[in-house]
Formats: C-alpha cells, structure tokens, sequence
C-alpha cells in the first residue's frame, strides 16, 4: 500500500517553456491540420499572440521536468502498473508559444478500492505565467494496478 | 472561427462528431515525445507485456487530444472553461476512435453564458474509451 503520510507533499515547482516546434509536433502527434494551430502568421490573424498550447498540451510540462517520475519514485510505485484514471483542465488564460510557465504540482489524496488492488494518487497542479498569474489548473488520478498475491 | 451564440444552440442538440484513423504504433511513438510521456508501456511491447499487458496501448492523453480538437472545431479554444474526462477502457493499437458529443445543460455563471457539453470517446464497437464533460462560454 502507499503511504498516505504523502499526501499534501509537494513537487518540486518546475519552469516550461512553450515552445513552437514542440507545438508543431504536438499537432502533427495528434492529427492537428488547422493553420492556427501550425502558423503563426494564421494564430495571429485568428487573434493569439502566437501559436496557441492545444487544450492538454500542457500536460507535457510535468512531465518533461520529471514531475512524475519524482512522484512514483517517492511514493514507491513502479511505472509499468500504472494507468491514468481521470483528467480535469480548468482553463483561466490562453497559453501560447513564447510563454514561459511555472508548474506547482502536490498530491491531494491517495486511497484505494477493491482491497487494495486499484490505489489512486490524486494529483494537482497549478499552472502560472511569468507574472504569477494562474493560466491552468490540473487535476490528474493515477490509479495504480496491484499485484494479487493472494488471487486463487 | 465565431463562437457559437446563445441563439444557436439548444440542449439535446449534438455536436459534428470526429472520426479519427486507426490507432498505429508509429502514432504512440509520436505521441510519446510529443506529449512527454515517455512511460515505456506505451512504445515497448517487451516491457508491456513484463508489466502483465498484452501489448503496447494508447496513452490516455492522446484520445484526450483528439477530444480537445473535436472541441476545438464546435467553438474556438479561448471559450474552453473546463475540460474533464475518466478513462473508461483502455485504447488498443488498431482501435478506430471516434469523438461525440452533446450540449446537455445552458448554464450561467455570473458574466459568461455557458454551454455544458456532455463528450465521449467511442471505438467502433461502441466501447466507451472516455467520458467526460466540458464548458464552453457561448458569445
């Protein structure tokens, strides 16, 4: 079982730089054709300051600085059990290539279900512009597979 | 792109689905750096299957994705308010996905008119890959 002693610890602040090509590649990973989203000349003229962060783009911002690998080294849970169980964005501002963003993540909750062969790691993070100013809030579960050492 | 007006739209009406093409492993292995998630579950059948998986399976943020572009094209991004969804089933290579949705509540907020879009993710068989809801601010 995972220490529930974790839950309020929080994660390292890490800083995310939106960048225009990994917009690019973000688009072209997910089937993304329209010029917004691909020019910047056409996310202007569509009224963005330049390429716009797609709606779960910024889920890469976490990731990319170790977040969650820091997370489930911490927590003791091995990468290979586990699965994302839910994810909520709460969008305040548009985010756009050029800006330059700080991610505060911490765990909010952790409990399990079925004895114990599912556990959840609920995790939230805030997302900021460089004026401190919060564009994104996130909310992932993780739910993590147990093995079952007493299955018949 | 405008935003859809108030007058516009009424609860029960559904949104243009999204057809999107069959899930490959080249499109994990793109999703994998292009989204950060590099957990080899994902992009090595070796070490999904010592971690008690048949194969490889989509990372749930790329259906996501594709709902957020299904979204995207009903309403332009900077409306988006909220976007949840629950991982209802996992997504194997090969599954044909598609994106539908549905405005199922008018709401107001104080300054905003909003549309609350109940939205899934469907594979041909009809299995549910994600279910959620979204908000989006009506012009």
């Amino acid at each position: 079982m995972i220490d529930t002693k974790h839950i309020g610890l929080r994660l390292p602040t890490v800083s995310f730089e939106v960048e225009k090509g990994r917009l690019r590649f973000f688009a072209k990973a997910t089937g993304e054709t329209r010029p917004e989203y691909l020019d910047e000349s056409a996310a202007r003229a569509a009224g963005y300051r330049s390429l716009p962060a797609p709606p779960t783009f910024l889920m890469g911002a976490d990731l990319d600085a170790g977040t969650m690998t820091t997370l489930l080294e911490t927590l003791n849970v091995p990468i290979g059990r586990i699965l994302h169980g839910e994810q909520s964005f709460t969008y305040h501002a548009p985010v756009c290539a050029g800006d330059v963003l700080s991610v505060e993540s911490k765990i909010s909750d952790i409990y399990g279900k079925k004895s114990g062969a599912l556990e959840f790691i609920v995790k939230d993070s805030l997302i900021k512009d460089a004026t401190g100013e919060t564009v994104l809030e996130a909310r992932s579960v993780i739910v993590v597979r147990n093995p079952q050492e007493n299955a018949a | 792109m405008n935003a859809p007006t108030r007058d516009q739209v009424k609860v029960g009406e559904a949104l243009p689905p999204l057809e999107l093409p069959p899930i490959t492993r080249a499109t994990l292995a793109l999703f994998a750096g292009a989204s950060g998630d590099h957990n080899p579950i994902h992009i090595d059948i070796d070490f999904a299957k010592a971690s008690g998986m048949p194969d490889v399976f989509a990372h749930g943020m790329l259906p996501m994705a594709y709902l957020g572009r299904f979204l995207t094209q009903w309403a332009p991004q900077t409306r988006l308010r909220r976007f949840s969804v629950r991982f209802a089933a996992i997504t194997p290579v090969g599954a044909r996905l598609s994106c539908t949705g549905k405005i199922v509540e008018i709401t107001e907020d104080g300054h905003e008119t909003l549309a609350r879009l109940e939205i899934g993710v469907v594979d041909k068989q009809g299995e549910v890959k994600l279910a959620g809801d979204a908000l989006v601010a009506l012009a």
